[in-house]
């Protein structure tokens, strides 16, 4: 691809990536994941010496386009696998042009790269052998000729997609200067047969919607995953013998638990930033008030009791706040208020209903759903309500989920059905928090409710 | 499918797949004037065919119009008089809401039902609530007249 083939990004996103990165240094390597060893590559020999692993390309504010970067097929048995998913993370993300097909050797020939705009260059090697499989991995800036990365990591055979994501959140924080997001899953409900009584089933995939497999049958409505920030683990909703009510899936042992014991439905569940316990909404006459359930002692504290209908919990990452959908004012509204409760100030002043809010890990955003004039939108705002951005729109757009460093968010997108239901689709979407790179999330079929995971272990 | 045709003719066939965790009754009625025969009296067909199982809400409410009462008022007097009957209330919501919201909307709907059949002398044990949100769909289109219809409260017999 030449540098004037590449998409250009608008002047609003420029300034938005210019506040948005401005206040992060660039620092150091990725981190590392359960079962996949790293060690330092020595820099190789160059023109330019530098200290490895310790040089930096620097995003201009100015910038217009995405990173041209080249990502050839890396040698060894794996590389063909393992360049196809560093190049798709990269480039999907929207803030990374790939550069595919050249194969360097050694020493890049960074001059011929520099002429085809590239600002960065990856090589190295993925070979499996041993039952395992080690990555050698080179990260250069083209323009001094300077090896920015340079790492070696060892791990099983079938980790090659795993090390990939790794690698590219390597690049990515490498040049960006803030954590990539790559090396993480969404957990979703998959959705099959005909419109008025879809089979809902758990399932999870990683975040480029491959893996992608079954959690649970599909007997009964499930609804909802969300994922403990700390631990192997998923909060749903699910009708087991028609009694909808909150569930605890363990991901390492597959045990799963009911989490509190009401009298009402429990639904719309989030852990604590500390994944010790969960919030959720339980219904009470013709309303639902908010609870939180501790899950080593399964202790409940009622947060709410407006008799309006209190749903859709969410902490702010310190833990501090929580944001909920309420209708006490006669509509559904966003309001925050402390973590133990009380002190509930509405922040949505927009023309119609909001819902779905979700806070930023970042925590300088909360995203949410509005409804107005029939259509659905996904939007941002900050905190106290003000800097309200509208997303993108669509017939339904809702359960907006950030990714680990809130740069983008992942949804459900449903389009309107004809007579009988022809023509209803339910997808999972992810679009920048700038609005822009809005993509499907391929191959995965009927979809809804994608729920964000950490960064993998 | 219109509901203005629905309430003319009484009675309509809906295309509703029927297992253990989906609204009850393939079949709808908002109170038939003749009596249906072939049914088994106190049964649920009986009360679809001959008493009306379902109530419809505007959007975004709750409230009971007096068409809805009146099918009420039925129900409540087919209860009284088969009082071994119990019966579950299934609240449901258009899709023009957020999947959280539309769970405690469906489920104050249900809700609203039950306080009205608890007045008018139905014992609150023999009724329980659910809500499916906007998960169960009556009518499948997306159309005014579809989700004036899928805004409701279903009785089912358990």
């Amino acid at each position: 691809m030449r540098p004037s083939d590449l998409p250009l990004i608008s002047d609003v996103e420029a300034s938005l990536l210019a506040a948005h990165f401005g206040r992060r240094a660039l620092l150091g390597a990725g981190g590392l994941a359960a079962g996949v060893l790293a060690m330092p590559l020595s820099a190789l020999a160059q023109a330019a010496p530098a200290g490895a692993g310790e040089a930096e390309i620097t995003v201009d504010q100015a910038r217009t386009a995405p990173i041209p970067i080249v990502i050839p097929v890396l040698g060894g048995d794996a590389g063909q696998l393992v360049s196809s998913v560093i190049s798709g993370d990269l480039g999907n993300c929207g803030l990374f042009a790939p550069i595919n097909g050249a194969l360097p050797v050694g020493v890049p020939d960074f001059g011929t790269y520099k002429s085809l705009g590239a600002r960065a260059l990856v090589s190295g090697t993925a070979t499996t052998g041993g039952g395992g499989l080690r990555v050698e991995f080179r990260l250069w800036d083209v323009l001094t000729g300077q090896q920015i990365q340079g790492t070696a990591y060892t791990a099983g055979a079938g980790d090659a997609r795993k090390i990939a994501h790794i690698i590219a959140d390597v690049i990515y924080e490498r040049l960006l200067g803030e954590k990539g997001y790559f090396n993480s899953r969404i957990a979703y409900i998959a959705r099959s047969g005909p419109r008025a009584h879809q089979i809902t089933r758990l399932a999870i995939m990683d975040q480029d919607g491959a893996n992608s497999h079954y959690l649970s049958g599909g007997q009964w409505l499930t609804l909802t995953p969300r994922f403990s920030p700390v631990s192997e683990q998923l909060a749903f909703m699910s009708y087991a013998n028609n009694r909808p009510r909150v569930y605890v899936l363990n991901l390492a042992t597959g045990r799963q638990q009911l989490l509190g014991d009401f009298d009402g439905i429990s639904f719309a569940p989030r852990f604590a930033p500390d994944g010790r316990t969960v919030v959720m909404s339980v219904t009470r006459g013709g309303g639902s008030d908010i609870y939180t359930v501790d899950l080593a002692t399964r202790a409940k504290r009622q947060l709410t009791s407006s008799g309006a209908i209190d749903t859709s919990p969410c902490y702010s990452p310190d833990g501090s706040q929580i944001v909920f959908n309420s209708d006490r004012g006669g509509t559904p509204q966003l309001y925050i208020m402390s973590a133990g409760g009380g002190g509930a100030k509405r922040i949505s002043y927009g023309s119609g209903t909001y819902g779905s809010p979700v806070w930023s890990p970042r925590g300088d955003l909360i995203a949410f759903t509005r409804i107005a004039n029939g259509s659905f939108s996904l939007g941002v705002m900050a905190p106290d309500g003000t800097g309200e951005r509208i997303l993108t729109q669509g017939f339904t757009v809702d359960t907006p989920t950030f990714c680990p460093n809130g740069r983008v968010l992942a949804f459900c997108r449903q389009t309107a059905a004809g007579a009988g239901g022809a023509g209803f689709s339910s997808s999972i979407g992810t679009i920048d928090i700038t609005g822009f790179h809005e993509r499907a999330i391929p191959a995965i079929g009927m979809s809804s409710d994608p729920a964000w995971s950490p960064l993998n272990g | 499918m219109r509901l203005k045709l629905l309430g003319a003719l009484g009675m309509a066939v809906f295309l509703a797949a029927c297992s253990d965790d989906t609204n009850k009754g393939a079949t709808t009625g908002t109170g038939a004037a003749a009596q249906s025969t072939g049914v088994t009296p106190g049964s649920e067909a009986d009360l679809v065919a001959n008493v009306g199982d379902r109530v419809f809400f505007d959007l975004n409410k709750n409230n009971l119009s007096s068409e809805a009462q009146a099918t009420l008022d039925r129900q409540a007097a087919w209860l009284a008089k088969y009082p071994q009957v119990t019966v579950q209330l299934a609240g449901n919501c258009d899709d023009r809401g957020t999947e959280e919201y539309n769970i405690a909307l469906g489920e104050r709907r249900a809700n609203a039902a039950r306080d009205y059949l608890v007045a008018k002398g139905v014992a609150a044990s023999r009724i329980t609530t659910i809500s499916y949100g906007k998960d169960r769909p009556t009518a499948t289109g997306d159309s005014e007249e579809s989700w004036a219809q899928n805004r409701n409260s279903i009785t089912s017999v358990r």
